[in-house]
């Protein structure tokens, strides 16, 4: 019953000179690396070009987020969360505001939570089509898929900048809501982004799903089992692509995602190549639920008008809230003694929690699929060292 | 999920345990269990192997710090005033020692259920604060106890690799206590506020003693 | 030369200039940008390089992953206390001439996370910047404007005389003080040669005057 997974054992870099360790190289990746998405380092060991160890080395982007937010009011923080993982902004401002609502007990309106999946779902869409194209960056094709992306993520941005006033830092969500409602002609404007957005799809898939190249470099790269995600809490996509039937958006049922159909892909071999697909099918799932939250959408106040956002106090106790986020399970754990700032703020990172495993995937595979694993498990450093 | 009814099975199943039901007065309704730090990898291995609870995926792991304080409460007595027994309210202070706890969220990916909290404590901030590591139990407990370690300052025992996770390692303090006192490096505060501006002014009058009559040019 | 006989000459089909305007005119239009990113600024340089915004008009497209390779460093997010060492050493690990543009609130002054016991408050501190671009993050218009500033800088550089830039001054340093790692603070805390506190009138914030010069 008990799933054999023991972390291995600290080592320190040591100069590898000593009997028997001659063909040993060790080799510093980072934090200043053009494929480790901005500054994560890694210290590898190597044999020839296979790794023999490889440990992560994180905080040089440890910005306090929780300890700044210790002494801010519970509002104040909502601008840092859009800095947390800071392609989402959205996602990130939703899963904060959830814990708030579960710690005050407030409620949120029908129109507001329609607001939240939309916005939330194209979120998702920008940073998978991103991710893809940044993983293809990695592995050798420069340009051409992140050019892609960044097209469409351009147009997602417009959406977001017309409705909340900002590209990519959208603090949209308020406590009991959102914070302005749509546009005129937002709604028109966003379903032709979305309903545009399958024809990229199939571009991309035509370009990268049974290329050769591709296939040759994912493949069998970086297997991750069940077992191992399950225990060393993998979240999101990545836990998908190895056979883990885990989403929260169906677990939960959080908000209001129990009244759209839409699929979990799962892959079953756990792989790089499994990652990227799961991400690119649930792009299709993405469109099909934002279509029909757009058909959907009541009229009717975007906040609970009994919610006082100014001098927010909730009383003592403890939430944790989590939403199903584009990197994996985002959570807001919040302790209040009844002060206007929270007593405890904890975020539960996915980028970093998906990060346990890296050593794992990379052990016996050659240094350039360290880039590729990396790059497929998604991170963000903003998240990872908060 | 009655936590009622989890905390006797585990009672009933790890032999000389006993569990704290902690209760959360939030409209969250997310109660905890607490146990002592010489059970806390039996009931956690319990809690992921059992049949029916199968909490085989840890979530969240956070440390909390709990700086000592005076907790005042009114009792009542009885005494003599006056020759006369009589009940008398009285404001009794006891001070609670600090403590470092450690939260573990739970989930099960199998059932699908959860969350519950598991939560333990060291005995006090500064000598006494290791806590039994939950590494072994749950993988995904790895990183998020070398954090609490370098913030908190909780020494988990049996942790393989325990090491600094965000500062550098010559870095001695644990910032995350309440009780940091961060580095002062506030010498230049156009807007500043509150303890920002109590230290801008400082530096600023440091500086003019240091160099009288400097103009305010770089 | 008299810009008459300049434009004489060029009508007659003879191209004349200055060693110091071919010199300046090459360097404005092949800036190679260090590929270096720290927090969120890095994803609105990337969105930048990208088609929409196509940083390649300006001739600064190519990204060198090695400082060896570089002309600009492009400070583009958070400095931690923690990266604020690499920083410095990518800077000095630069060929002259060099130029910093400090991208965004938390590279000019910490910014939001300013008050984190981590954070540096200034890239300025332990480099010299050129440009600094105000925004959390600024827009990619905010950086090809920044971009435009500095070919404006690097085009009035002269190669003599008093006002000639460091890099054609020996007497200047091109590499500067690395901070190491302390038991609470980098040591030092700034390099005191470069950066010295803006003198400036402290206020309260939200009252009247906010200081100055």
């Amino acid at each position: 019953m008990s799933t054999a997974t023991h972390p291995t054992a600290h080592f320190d870099l040591q100069p590898t000179d000593g009997p028997g360790k001659e063909q040993l190289l060790e080799l510093s990746m980072g934090p200043q690396h053009p494929s480790t998405h901005g500054v994560f380092r890694m210290k590898v060991v190597l044999d020839g070009e296979r790794v023999v160890r490889l440990k992560p080395v994180f905080g040089y982007l440890h910005r306090n987020h929780e300890k700044i937010a210790e002494s801010e009011t519970y509002l104040g923080s909502m601008p840092y969360t859009d800095r947390l993982d800071y392609m989402c902004s959205i996602t990130n401002n939703w899963a904060y505001a959830l814990a708030v609502e579960k710690l005050a007990g407030i409620q949120v309106p029908e129109r507001a939570e329609y607001l939240r999946v939309i916005t939330g779902e194209l979120t998702r869409l920008q940073n998978h089509a991103c991710l893809i194209g940044f993983l293809m960056q990695d592995m050798g094709s420069s340009g051409t898929p992140l050019m892609y992306a960044f097209r469409e993520r351009e147009k997602i941005l417009d959406l977001f900048e017309s409705l909340t006033g900002a590209r990519m830092m959208c603090n949209y969500m308020r406590f009991g809501g959102c914070r302005v409602d749509l546009p005129a002609g937002w709604l028109d404007q966003a379903k032709k982004v979305v309903a545009d957005f399958p024809r990229f799809l199939d571009e991309y898939e035509q370009l990268l799903v049974s290329n050769e190249i591709l296939m040759d470099r994912t493949q069998d790269v970086g297997v991750l089992s069940r077992e191992l995600a399950v225990s060393a809490g993998i979240s999101g996509p990545m836990a998908r692509a190895s056979g883990v039937d885990y989403d929260i958006r169906k677990v939960d049922r959080y908000s209001i995602y129990d009244r759209f159909t839409f699929r979990v892909p799962l892959g079953s071999h756990g792989d790089v190549y499994d990652r990227f697909m799961v991400r690119l099918l649930e792009m299709r799932e993405s469109v099909s639920i934002l279509e029909q939250a757009m058909r959907d959408i009541p009229s009717g106040p975007i906040v609970d008008p009994k919610m006082k956002i100014r001098g927010f106090r909730p009383k003592p106790g403890e939430a944790y809230g989590r939403i199903e986020a584009p990197k994996g399970e985002l959570g807001f754990y919040l302790v209040s003694d009844g002060s206007p700032n929270p007593y405890r703020y904890r975020v539960r990172p996915p980028s970093l929690i998906n990060l346990t495993v890296l050593e794992d995937l990379c052990v016996g595979r050659n240094v350039a699929d360290i880039v590729a694993i990396l790059g497929s498990i998604d991170i963000v450093l903003g998240e990872v060292d908060r | 999920m009655n936590l009622e009814a989890i905390k006797s099975e585990i009672e009933a199943n790890v032999p000389g345990c006993r569990l704290e039901l902690v209760a959360n007065p939030s409209p969250s309704g997310q109660h905890s269990l607490r146990t002592g730090a010489e059970h806390a990898v039996a009931v956690a291995v319990y809690l992921r192997d059992a049949e029916d609870l199968r909490f085989d995926f840890c979530s969240n792991v956070t440390g909390i710090d709990w700086p000592s304080r005076e907790v005042s409460q009114k009792v009542k007595v009885r005494k003599l005033v006056d020759g006369v027994e009589q009940e008398v309210e009285e404001v009794r202070k006891t001070a609670l020692p600090g403590t470092l706890e450690v939260v573990y969220h739970l989930f099960s990916v199998e059932k699908k259920h959860g969350p519950i909290s598991l939560r333990m404590s060291t005995i006090d901030r500064d000598a006494n604060v290791h806590l039994p590591s939950l590494t072994p139990v749950w993988r995904s407990a790895e990183l998020q106890e070398r954090e609490i370690f370098d913030l908190f300052g909780v020494v988990f025992d049996g942790h393989p690799d325990l090491r600094r996770l965000l500062m550098w390692p010559d870095f001695t303090d644990h910032p995350m206590r309440r009780d940091y006192v961060d580095p002062d490096d506030y010498e230049y505060e156009p807007t500043a506020h509150d303890e920002v501006l109590r230290r801008a002014q400082q530096h600023r009058s440091e500086a003019d003693e240091e160099h009288p009559g400097e103009a305010g040019e770089r | 030369m008299d810009e008459k006989l300049k434009n004489e000459l060029s009508k007659q089909g003879i191209f004349t200039t200055t060693l110091q305007n071919l010199y300046n005119w090459g360097r404005t239009n092949s800036i190679w940008p260090l590929n270096f990113g720290l927090a969120c600024c890095a994803i609105e340089m990337i969105a930048t390089t990208m088609a929409r915004y196509d940083m390649a008009r300006f001739g600064a497209e190519v990204f060198r992953p090695s400082p060896r390779q570089a002309d600009l460093m492009i400070v583009a997010g958070t400095v931690t206390k923690k990266m604020a060492p690499l920083v410095v050493r990518l800077y000095n690990q630069m060929p002259e001439p060099k130029y910093v543009i400090s991208m965004g609130a938390c590279a000019i002054s910490g910014g939001p996370f300013k008050q984190g016991y981590n954070v540096l408050k200034g890239i300025d501190r332990f480099i010299p910047v050129d440009i600094y671009i105000p925004g959390c993050p600024p827009r990619p218009e905010a950086l090809l404007d920044a971009f435009m500033e500095l070919q404006k800088k690097i085009d009035e550089q002269t190669l003599t005389g008093e006002k000639r830039p460091r890099h054609l001054n020996a007497g200047e340093p091109s590499e500067f003080v690395v901070p190491r790692y302390g038991a609470h603070d980098l040591e030092p805390t700034k390099n005191p040669n470069l950066w010295k506190a803006p003198l400036v009138q402290i206020s309260q914030a939200g009252t009247d005057e906010s200081g100055s010069h």
